[in-house]
């Protein structure tokens, strides 16, 4: 930790520190003395719990990111965000039908858009969050499921929406739903689960369990791989 | 963007591309031959970090005393309780269920929506969030024998080679047979897998698969499953009550040693909570953070081992903690990103690990422990490259992977390692990354049998936090799989259990009292406490400021 590094100025919460040059935002945190408890998660931009706003110095733009993979600049001021209050629909998805009536009930808050684009702009993922907003009230559920699915939610896009839609809620519901009821079915998966049912690999498994070690050693350097 | 120095070494991977692209063209992934049996052997035993000579220690207490173990492990393990049970009054009940589940990973949750459906009240007590757990940042894959050439049978021969044939057959039995199911049941409750035009699942080859078996969902494969399985939680708040930043600190049992409820610890308000509990599920995952032999971490913020500590003290018994998974390829450049993972489907889609030269060295899809071992192998061997940093790695060839599978295949295949790199401005469509093991998965933990049971009536522990199904190195894939399969057998048998009737007598703590007066005639150390909660990054110049006696994560 004692190694010479060139230092930077941040202001935590408005607070002033002195950081490493490099770090990411969780890593100033940290060397500052803070142990993370809130806002804070898988540190590798998987879980989305870290969302965080800043201002570097000098811009007028408040900018959003994850703490775990913005690196910190001199004179960088940063507010994190631990939690997003959110609207959460409660629904039984055996009932849903995967069209735009569901969105209609769950989240009418999603024909509010005013096409602002301040959702895509903050978000972390680069996700084009305005365009699945625009799907879903277009009654396109599979291109709102496929553009919102590297969405980690963060949370950011609903605390800047200025028409209050839950973004990350909203393109959760179209995944499930295209999920279940719009991605063709696979044939073999339902042809897998049925032959297993039956039993029809019972008795070839019950013999490699009982196998001795040196025969099942044996069967399995010899067995065939056949992968592409 | 790479460091000047490193072109030289950039333009040689360049350079044998090309014909090493006509090797894979010709004879597919196989483009090295796969170890034998004794090649295997010798590289773990010389160079696998588990082989070292330092790298257990008997443990000296507890069920598997006198056991040769992880030494950080045992070092958890041989740690004193956070609080004296004497502190605590078990006749003022906070919260009173079912079934208590604790950890809020895939597992947990899984077994939360099977207990649910069963119709029993459940409380998933979590350290951080709901979904704060290792499930969320599985990229790669789940495995599943659903293909018409493959079989659970071929399933089960990898499952447990791989495991070096010390995986309990049973468990190995129900994770291939459940698989196809569990696919199915997480198709229902809507996880988009990737899938071709005709609605078949796109399956790619993973480290030690015999066929093309690996199920993704992109390269957020473990989020896509997580984030839905939590969404579904959300939806049964009748049923589901959850209370997050509340780690269990210890299990409570009853007078006739079944389990009877656990310990909570706020860790904002500081408040302890007594919860009574008909049945336990752990669901706690593994042991990333404790940073075992230093190494940096794939793992979650919150995974240090807390369940293993919780079960062990109250007298379960440990499998094969022995064993560490380091995944091959952690990244090592740039600083920002050292430790973190570099998903196995990189190489199941056809990218080549190789040496500074340029040159293939190993197999690329051989089971976990041996391509760590062999890329530790190279680098010892003076093959390797080093960062600004210090370290020491090798490059993972992924342009290679447009060349075999066709432009913009990285950027639809591999979206999460697209923006990792990117945002430090390397493009891996254009240029190899650089890699080297990092410490990634717990193979042993709690032993189960096939119902996910545990050796104290009423608990049961399903995922990373279980030991058994994995022998002694997993298979990439296997875990995504095995929280789903474990996760709704312990749900399931839990329910089963609290349904059958159940009466939970006097609760104590007297299984901690016993357990501390071991740590007493051991003469271990009163700083040294578990379960760790959390892992301790504040740096030194800080704490000589602090004046803090106890630190969460503090062992030494």
């Amino acid at each position: 930790m004692s190694e010479e590094r060139n230092m930077v100025t941040v202001y935590i919460l408005g607070e002033h520190f002195m950081v490493p040059e490099g770090s990411t935002i969780m890593t100033a945190l940290e060397y500052s003395g803070f142990q993370l408890k809130r806002g804070v998660g898988c540190r590798e931009g998987f879980c989305g719990a870290c969302a965080t706003v800043y201002r570097e110095k000098g811009e007028y733009k408040l900018k959003g990111g994850l703490a775990c993979q913005t690196v910190v600049s001199d004179g960088m001021t940063i507010a994190r965000i631990p939690f997003v209050p959110a609207e959460k629909a409660a629904y039984n998805l055996e009932e849903l039908k995967p069209d735009v009536s569901t969105f209609v009930e769950l989240y009418p808050s999603v024909f509010r858009c005013v096409s602002c684009n301040t959702c895509t702009k903050i978000c972390p993922q680069d996700i084009n969050v305005m365009d699945y907003i625009q799907d879903i009230i277009k009654g396109d559920i599979a291109s709102a499921a496929q553009t919102s699915f590297d969405c980690i939610r963060c949370g950011l896009c609903a605390l800047r929406c200025p028409a209050e839609i839950v973004q990350f809620n909203v393109g959760m519901l179209a995944q499930r739903l295209y999920g279940k009821y719009l991605a063709p079915k696979s044939p073999e998966l339902e042809t897998r689960v049925a032959e297993i049912e039956e039993g029809k690999y019972e008795s070839e498994i019950k013999r490699l369990k009982v196998l001795p070690k040196e025969e099942l050693v044996k069967e399995y350097y010899e067995r065939d791989i056949k992968i592409t | 963007m790479y460091p000047e120095y490193m072109n030289a070494s950039l333009k040689k991977v360049e350079e044998t591309r090309e014909k090493r692209y006509a090797l894979a063209k010709e004879r597919g992934k196989e483009v090295f031959t796969p170890q034998s049996e004794e090649e295997r052997e010798a590289v773990l035993a010389n160079y696998h970090p588990d082989y070292k000579d330092d790298a257990r220690r008997e443990i000296r207490i507890g069920p598997n005393k006198g056991e040769r173990i992880t030494g950080r492990v045992a070092d958890v393990l041989e740690s004193w309780p956070r609080d004296p049970s004497s502190r605590f009054d078990l006749s003022r009940i906070d919260y009173e269920t079912d079934i208590l589940i604790i950890g809020a990973g895939s597992a947990g949750l899984s077994a939360a929506l099977e207990a649910s459906a069963r119709g029993l009240n459940v409380l998933i007590a979590t350290k951080l969030r709901l979904g704060d757990a290792n499930s969320m940042m599985a990229q790669g894959g789940i495995q599943a024998a659903d293909q018409k050439d493959d079989s659970p049978v071929l399933h089960y021969m990898d499952v447990i080679g791989g495991g070096h044939f010390d995986n309990k057959p049973d468990l190995v039995e129900a994770l291939v047979n459940d698989a196809p199911k569990s696919i199915k049941w997480l198709e229902e409750l809507g996880v988009m897998f990737d899938k071709e035009l005709d609605g078949s699942m796109s399956v790619k080859a993973g480290g030690g698969t015999s066929r093309n078996r690996m199920h993704s969902a992109r390269d957020y494969t473990g989020a896509a499953i997580c984030k839905t399985l939590r969404d579904e939680v959300y939806n049964r708040p009748d049923t589901i009550k959850y209370i997050e930043f509340s780690p269990a600190t210890e299990l409570i049992l009853d007078d006739k040693g079944q389990i009877a409820g656990a310990i909570l610890y706020h860790l904002e308000t500081k408040e302890y909570s007594i919860v009574k509990a008909k049945s336990v599920v752990i669901s706690t995952g593994g042991f990333g953070r404790l940073h075992i032999r230093n190494f940096e971490t794939t793992n979650h913020y919150g995974a240090t081992a807390d369940g293993l500590v919780l079960g062990y003290r109250a007298g379960a018994n440990l499998l094969y903690m022995d064993s560490v998974q380091y995944h091959p390829t952690g990244a090592v450049f740039p600083e920002q990103v050292v430790g973190f993972l570099c998903t196995e489907k990189i190489r199941g889609l056809g990218a080549q690990p190789v040496n500074k030269d340029g040159e293939l060295f190993v197999y690329p899809l051989e089971p976990r422990d041996v391509e760590a071992a062999s890329i530790i192998r190279e680098c010892e061997n003076g093959k390797g490259v080093k960062t600004p940093s210090g370290l020491t790695g090798i490059w993972l060839d992924t342009p290679l992977i447009e060349m075999l599978n066709g432009e913009g295949t990285i950027e639809s295949s591999l979206p999460a390692m697209v923006r990792q790199f990117s945002r430090f401005d390397i493009d891996i469509r254009k240029y190899p990354i650089l890699i080297y093991p990092t410490l990634h998965y717990q193979n042993g933990g709690l032993e189960i049998n096939e119902k996910a049971e545990t050796s104290i009536p009423g608990l049961y522990v399903a995922g990373e936090a279980s030991g058994g199904v994995h022998g002694r190195n997993r298979l990439m894939g296997n875990s995504q799989l095995d929280i789903i399969v474990f996760g709704r057998r312990a749900g399931t048998y839990a329910a089963e259990h609290v349904l059958a009737g159940v009466t939970i007598g006097r609760l104590t703590l007297e299984h901690v009292d016993r357990y501390s007066e071991k740590l007493e005639k051991l003469g271990i150390d009163k700083k040294r406490i578990s379960p760790v909660i959390l892992p301790d990054y504040i740096p030194d110049h800080v704490k000589a400021k602090q004046l803090t006696l106890n630190y969460f994560g503090t062992l030494t």
